[in-house]
């Protein structure tokens, strides 16, 4: 490792640190209905809306209220995305690009797929951007719901936390109320900036047809155009990740410079990292949040030297067929796996992003997934089975973290022989079925649909391009990635059909409903119950000790899941290749 | 049941109308009035014919020009209408043979050099559009060039060194050339 990539990596963290403590109070504040810098322009907003929205929004719900309406606001999303797509041909600026350009085909299983593939903040693609989309359904439909679908999640996430907050009396907030400060607190605020930065870097926003440009040596290049900007950054920003563009955070419009791909990776670990501090605050336990951010970033560090040396090490396969030519070495070279990668990020920024979006359910990768060394690949593979805890999905991270922590207390506890309690919530038979729930459900969605794949004509029709133990990587790849509500996938597998539209469809809701399920359901559990205080009876969650019980049980809980998955796909395809 | 019904709908209305109508619009304009290049793609004109773009790379095989990397977009390399990788796993052996071919075949190209070949002059990039190569790239083309042109070498060396752009604040990316800029620089000298 060269300090160029060492203080890429430092530098990020540095920041993203500086930005935990006051963008997690901001968050704090902002749920708890406390003033904040934004009020004087956002609250008139929210008055309104609120207002038109009615007595649903006014009144506290219980966990089955929060969970019902979040489900319905998800479905309401899927059937508005649907329409749109299945009616883009009819919609504004869709003749401006053309069915020349647009050939994908929309049909009913594309059009399913990507519906509840935005409302659940997946966006997996199974198309690519500029062959399928018109700049409508990319804004009023796709990047709309990169913001609702993403409040949505923020939403669930500081229900969560007000259940473990809160002293009795069994309610979690109000959905639409959350959602709505979500937006005009959160999201949008940030956006603005944030997208502004981006145009600055290189990001078009326009709405012209595909500039045709002749090159250098005379031949017609066809350039696509479009209002990116607007997607872009809350693609990031709402852990979603689906690009404008097929090649999505690789693609020069989307990511044009080593900053901007600083700014958005950055944007994507941001807001669910300062949940730990929020959570922290809400709960009256800093110490604990810290401990929260200090073993994700740890994780995440591990992430980031595993796939910086995998990749680094290069791909002996290639050296040994150019024999007996060599490849150059040295400053001026780039050296290591470079295929699938872009020059202007080199292998530090390359694996930022890589590492950042699997671990933060965000599918906008800056390279090709497929052609990133087996272990590389495997560690992003190994990062979403992992829950996505690294900081996670927005919302949806800090639950996986808090969930693998309420084990880990139950464990410890047991061994020490104390009575398990969570900041002061007493974890018994019924809490611990329900985090047990939660702990199985990724094995069980994930692995049948993958074997399905594998057994079926429909499935293995998938893999024209890679094969071996890859192909099977690709293959669980896509349904771990599906059921992370990550969205990032091997590019290799032939995605768009009927059989994988479908069936990846399943694992999406699966991630996104069955998950929040036992989740809300344990958050009304300790609602209900009146905290208990901290004593010296209780096992301490804020020591170096509980750290590593932590990082113990979230590796152990997925390694049980999906050791011998991992084993079959990138450990061996590592061996062939290096045999 | 219908308070629920009336929040789902009004909800989605609304905020949809701020996230998907407002907000883009908002930002347009703002780009438009601040970043007009940007937001057009940084499109670049000579004799007032847009070119190309400088951040999208394009096909380069003429001997006279320095070329980028290898591109996978389909029908034809370059294609900036459908960005693609090759999505060719690292065991794949068509990735080996590939590589192997385009390695030989810019040996040839180069006088039969038998100098280390730049990695990125032969695996593609994940965009299909990468604009820039490293440094040894270019420096790896540069008497080719140099004699196709009838130009001293070191004069195009000298160019080239002239078109390196430095890793943003120092560690942010790779010292790389910009393909494009660069043919252009060699056109107009």
């Amino acid at each position: 490792m060269n300090w160029i990539n060492l203080s890429e990596y430092l530098v990020f963290a540095v920041a993203l640190t500086a930005t935990v403590r006051p963008l997690g109070s901001y968050l704090a504040k902002v749920f708890a209905y406390e003033p904040t810098c934004m009020d004087r322009l956002v609250a008139p907003v929210e008055r309104a809306i609120i207002r038109l929205i009615g007595s649903a929004a006014r009144r506290p719900m219980k966990w089955h209220e929060y969970f019902l309406a979040f489900v319905w606001f998800g479905v309401a999303g899927t059937v508005f995305v649907f329409l749109i797509l299945k009616l883009q041909h009819l919609l504004p600026f869709y003749r401006l690009v053309g069915k020349e350009a647009l050939s994908t085909p929309m049909t009913d299983d594309l059009a399913v797929n990507t519906a509840i593939s935005f409302a659940t903040t997946t966006t997996w693609q199974a198309y690519g951007g500029e062959t399928t989309m018109s700049y409508f359904s990319q804004i009023v439909a796709l990047a709309s719901q990169n913001f609702l679908a993403g409040a949505a999640g923020l939403a669930i996430g500081i229900a969560f936390i007000r259940g473990i907050a809160t002293d009795g009396g069994g309610v979690l907030g109000n959905f639409w109320r959350d959602v709505t400060r979500a937006m005009l607190w959160v999201l949008l605020p940030l956006s603005i900036p944030g997208a502004l930065i981006l145009v600055w870097q290189g990001v078009p926003m326009n709405l012209h047809a595909y500039t045709t440009a002749t090159t250098l040596q005379g031949a017609p290049q066809l350039i696509a155009q479009g209002p990116v900007a607007a997607l872009e950054f809350i693609k990031n920003l709402g852990t979603n990740g689906g690009g404008f563009f097929n090649a999505n955070g690789a693609h020069p419009y989307e990511n044009p410079t080593a900053l901007s791909n600083f700014v958005e990776m950055l944007a994507i670990v941001m807001l669910p990292a300062a949940l730990c501090y929020t959570f922290g605050t809400m709960t009256g336990q800093r110490r604990h949040g810290w401990l929260l951010y200090g073993v994700m970033t740890l994780l995440f560090a591990f992430g980031l030297a595993g796939v910086q040396w995998a990749e680094n090490a290069g791909n002996p396969a290639l050296v040994r067929a150019a024999a007996p030519l060599t490849f150059a070495a040295g400053d001026a070279a780039w050296t290591g796996n470079t295929e699938g990668k872009e020059v202007r990020f080199g292998t530090a920024g390359t694996t930022l992003a890589v590492v950042a979006t699997s671990n933060g359910a965000t599918g906008s990768t800056a390279a090709t997934p497929d052609s990133l060394s087996p272990l590389g690949g495997g560690i992003a593979f190994f990062n979403m089975l992992l829950g996505e805890v690294t900081y996670g999905g927005l919302g949806t991270g800090l639950i996986s973290m808090i969930l693998a922590a309420l084990l880990a207390v139950f464990v410890g506890a047991l061994m020490i022989g104390r009575a398990p309690a969570y900041l002061g919530n007493q974890i018994g038979v019924a809490e611990m079925k329900l985090i047990t729930a939660y702990m199985l459900i990724a094995g069980m969605v994930i692995l049948p649909l993958t074997a399905l794949a594998v057994m079926t004509a429909a499935g293995g029709a998938g893999l024209a391009t890679n094969g071996g133990p890859h192909g099977l990587t690709s293959i669980a790849f896509a349904y771990t990635s599906s059921f992370a509500n990550n969205g990032q996938s091997f590019g290799g597998l032939s995605a768009d059909s009927a059989f994988y539209n479908y069936t990846t469809s399943v694992a999406m809701l699966g991630g996104r409903f069955l998950l929040t399920l036992p989740a809300l359901a344990l958050a009304g559990t300790f609602a209900q119950q009146r905290r208990r205080g901290i004593t010296s009876g209780s096992l301490p969650t804020d020591t170096g000790l509980f750290a590593v019980l932590l990082i113990a049980t979230v590796l152990l809980v997925a390694g049980l899941n999906f050791l011998p998955l991992l084993c079959l796909g990138p450990v061996v395809e590592h061996i062939m290749l290096w045999s | 049941m219908l308070s629920s019904i009336r929040a789902v709908v009004v909800s989605m209305v609304l905020l949809t109308a701020l996230a998907g109508l407002v907000y883009p619009l908002l930002i347009l304009g703002l780009a438009q009035a601040f970043f007009p290049e940007q937001a057009d793609g940084s499109l670049v004109r000579r004799d007032g014919k847009v070119i190309g773009s400088t951040l999208i790379g394009q096909q380069f095989d003429d001997a006279r020009y320095f070329w980028g990397r290898p591109s996978a977009t389909a029908p034809t390399p370059y294609n900036a209408a459908a960005s693609s990788g090759t999505n060719l796993a690292p065991s794949n052996p068509q990735l080996a043979k590939d590589v192997a071919a385009r390695g030989a075949a810019l040996a040839k190209a180069h006088g039969n050099s038998v100098t280390p070949i730049p990695l990125d002059l032969v695996t593609a990039s994940a965009s299909g559009l990468d604009p820039h190569v490293t440094v040894a790239a270019m420096f790896y083309q540069v008497d080719r060039v140099a004699a196709a042109r009838g130009i001293d070498p070191s004069a195009v060396r000298a160019l080239v060194e002239r078109h390196i752009e430095a890793p943003a604040f120092g560690f942010l990316g790779q010292r790389r050339v910009n393909v494009l800029a660069m043919n252009l620089a060699l056109d107009a000298y």
